[in-house]
């Protein structure tokens, strides 16, 4: 799926290096891309809508310069951006300073919350934690009796009272059990509830009035789409839920929802929950699942593996036509069209160590820029590679051609001369006034 | 306007269900009450983007917000370019002159795109074979206890309910339950068998009570387990071989709030076993369900029974019409 978000955005952005810079409608258009890219990994629409506002305004201030490819330096940001958003680094289940630890599990229907359950106590339990599971869904049929299974599985105790009693008192009652049996933790399964069920929400609310958990975890399934926010914030704003354990993520569901549901309520993301077996359980990697998102893989080394190597190439490349001295006018005229936007010479002189410092503060002339420019382009391609050969009536017609005079294009490329035999003098190791030098071929 | 039971299944003869379908008017138009309300509840809780966009003028802005709230029912972005952009190319042609008209048409454009292939399941073959397969946790077991509840109840059928699933902890007792509640047969297996032994047990029972219809239930899978995608092929497999043909009908379950996986499930399950319906579960609660639309324009597999809740009752024949005016937010 790399492919295509990667290549979408590379198709897209393709003119791009020719020019150097990314305009504002190249950017439009990438993130018309990356919109899609996330509505189809279900991203609550919103969400879509502000994080690519964010990255337009992060892709516009970028400095692409240096990059060989506009489309991977933008799925980048969209990348870091993304990561950002997630949550940075993986959050934690809070632990009560006296135990018993009390984790509420909740969620609508069929979301796992009796899978996770059993789950995490394996988890916790393995990492040395007493733990016991409290079964307080007594709607749905037989769902005491999985518990029971589960916990038998995983070999923790497992209270439960059928589907006789209620659920809050079934909660409390379990509560008080694993204070007295010295549990350190209590996770306590309930029923599936949608969030608009006015009676089961309060029911809800209840159990946790009862029970005073350490930890409420919200379930929602890794398919869920557009939906995933509303029942996010519904059960937020009933019991305010402190983490998300984000189920069936072994499926092949981008898992949008995931970023919506943080982007709208803040809680992190604990735990995934990757199998069906017990033990396919594990505490949540923000950065995996910000790429899984983008349908992109293992996009980070790719992006550092073609910056990597485009440094080397770009840096080979300069040194060998410096080397054979072939860097002509149309590489000076791309230069300093990346002066004209960027500043100095970043790209160019600022891979040679040590010389970035020496072009920072020379700016460019914009109305002599033009003129540079306008005389370049009145040559062939011949007379470019090598201007050191162009003779008078050569010169008259380039003037002409460009609007400027035959004088103008003398300075030009004597100026440019010069610069050349800096260049190399530099690729040879030696450290001329480089500053002085553009302001020279940027000035009268 | 909604679809009754007795257009949804197709039996023989007018036999007793119908006299006393006749007689129950009043019970039955209680049950269509029961529906709207709940469906109601679905839409008020959510804000009504579609419909306070359709009754402005035909601008540019309207193109975007139609496209938003489609989008936000699940509808997927292939599905919606292609409704917007007949709506707008019909507007541009003058066949569209204000917001009433837009609100009408888009309806019956959605409404067309979800009445695609066959809308009805066949009960005459004795017995019927219904196979319900889905991913995990999309409602198959309850859906299994509701559709025998209605077909004994409102069509008179005799059905018996197989515990195909053998892999999940307590799902033959949940099944078992239900078969309870609805009053009908229940076959399991013995302890290890595997989906395809009881599938087959429980077809070899019902021909032997002469029971109408064998539902037969099955563990929840990721269509991306390769080998349990294998196994529900090989209990197909094994269902024709007792009986060619059959299963008669293989609904695939997918719940409501599924965003565009569900595409990728649907797509994966058919050809695994060759789906002939969509049960789209879930639909009590604010999720609208569209990517039912995307499944039925994209694959042509149509929704054929919903589920709007918990209860045995909780379970409709799909009506396009209302299902369309539902995800527009008109009554």
């Amino acid at each position: 799926m790399f492919d295509n978000l990667g290549e979408k955005l590379q198709a897209t952005l393709a003119d791009v290096r020719g020019r150097g810079t990314l305009t504002e409608d190249d950017i439009n258009a990438a993130m018309r891309e990356i919109r899609l890219a996330l509505l189809e990994a279900d991203v609550n629409f919103k969400v879509v809508r502000s994080f690519t506002a964010s990255v337009k305004e992060k892709a516009l201030g970028a400095d692409i310069i240096g990059q060989l490819n506009p489309g991977q330096q933008v799925v980048k940001i969209v990348s870091d951006e993304l990561t950002a958003l997630m949550g940075g680094a993986a959050g934690d289940l809070a632990f009560a300073p006296r135990p018993p630890t009390i984790v509420l599990m909740a969620g609508l229907q069929g979301s796992g919350k009796t899978t996770a359950t059993a789950k995490l106590a394996r988890l916790l339990k393995s990492e040395g934690s007493s733990v016991a599971v409290a079964a307080c869904d007594v709607y749905r049929p037989a769902a005491v009796e999985q518990l029971v299974k589960l916990a038998g599985q995983v070999g923790v105790d497992v209270y439960e009272q059928g589907t006789g009693a209620s659920p809050v008192k079934i909660a409390a009652w379990a509560a008080d059990r694993a204070r007295t049996e010295g549990k350190d933790v209590l996770i306590v399964d309930t029923s599936g509830r949608l969030h608009v069920d006015q009676e089961l929400m309060a029911e809800l609310v209840d159990i946790r009035k009862a029970i005073r958990p350490t930890d409420i975890l919200l379930v929602v399934d890794a398919m869920t789409g557009q939906d995933a926010v509303n029942v996010a914030e519904e059960f937020g704003r009933a019991v305010d839920f402190d983490g998300v354990i984000m189920s069936k993520l072994d499926g092949d569901a981008r898992g949008g929802a995931a970023l919506s549901v943080k982007a709208v309520t803040g809680k992190p993301i604990l735990y995934a929950s990757t199998g069906e077996k017990l033990d396919q359980f594990e505490r949540f990697h923000p950065d995996r699942m910000a790429q899984r998102i983008l349908g992109m893989g293992d996009v980070m080394s790719l992006i550092e593996r073609a910056e990597a190597n485009f440094d080397e190439r770009q840096a080979a490349e300069l040194e060998r036509k410096l080397r054979k001295q072939e860097f002509g006018l149309d590489d000076f005229l791309d230069q300093m069209r990346q002066i004209r936007r960027m500043g100095p010479l970043q790209s160019l002189l600022g891979m040679i160590p040590g010389l970035g410092k020496e072009l920072r503060g020379v700016k460019l002339d914009e109305r002599e820029f033009d003129r540079l420019q306008a005389i370049i382009l009145s040559m062939t391609p011949e007379e470019r590679r090598h201007p050191e050969l162009i003779k008078g009536s050569q010169r008259l017609r380039i003037a002409k051609g460009s609007g400027t005079n035959v004088q103008a294009v003398k300075q030009l490329i004597k100026q440019f001369e010069q610069m050349r035999k800096v260049m190399r003098q530099v690729s040879q190791g030696r450290m001329p006034d480089l500053g002085a030098l553009m302001r020279q071929a940027g000035g009268r | 306007m909604a679809r009754d039971w007795r257009e949804i299944f197709i039996i023989d003869g007018d036999g007793p269900a119908l006299a006393e379908e006749a007689a129950e008017p009043e019970k039955r138009m209680g049950r269509f009450r029961r529906l709207r309300e709940s469906l109601r509840k679905t839409r008020q809780a959510l804000q009504t983007e579609i419909q306070a966009t359709l009754f402005e003028d035909l601008s540019e802005e309207t193109w975007e917000r139609l496209e938003e709230a489609l989008i936000y029912a699940d509808v997927g972005a292939s599905t919606t370019a292609k409704v917007v952009a007949q709506l707008e190319q019909e507007a541009a042609e003058h066949k569209l002159t204000g917001g009433q008209e837009l609100s009408d048409r888009l309806v019956e454009l959605l409404a067309e795109i979800a009445r695609t292939g066959t809308d009805t399941i066949d009960l005459r073959p004795a017995p019927t074979v219904i196979l319900v397969a889905g991913v995990n946790g999309t409602g198959k077991t309850t859906t299994l206890g509701k559709l025998a509840w209605h077909l004994s109840r409102e069509l008179n059928r005799r059905v018996m309910l197989a515990a195909g699933d053998t892999f999940r902890a307590a799902a033959v007792e949940q099944l078992e339950v239900w078969a309870e509640r609805a009053g009908v047969g229940f076959v399991r297996g013995e302890l290890g068998a595997d989906s395809a032994a009881v599938a087959f047990e429980a077809i070899t029972a019902a021909r032997r009570e002469q029971a109408d219809v064998v539902l037969i239930d099955t563990a929840g899978r990721l269509h991306t387990q390769d080998n349990l995608m294998a196994e529900l092929a090989k209990v197909r497999r094994v269902i024709d071989k007792q009986i060619p043909g059959a299963p008669h009908e293989t609904l695939l379950t997918v719940d409501a709030t599924t965003g565009q996986n569900g595409l990728r499930q649907a797509k994966l399950f058919s050809e695994a076993v060759d789906v002939s319906g969509i049960v789209l579960t879930k639909l009590d609660g604010t999720a609208k369900g569209g990517i039912a639309l995307a499944i039925a324009s994209e694959l042509g597999i149509p929704v054929k029974l919903i589920g709007v809740g918990e209860k045995l009752e909780d379970l409709r024949p799909f009506d396009a019409e209302e299902f369309a005016r539902a995800l527009v937010g008109v009554s």
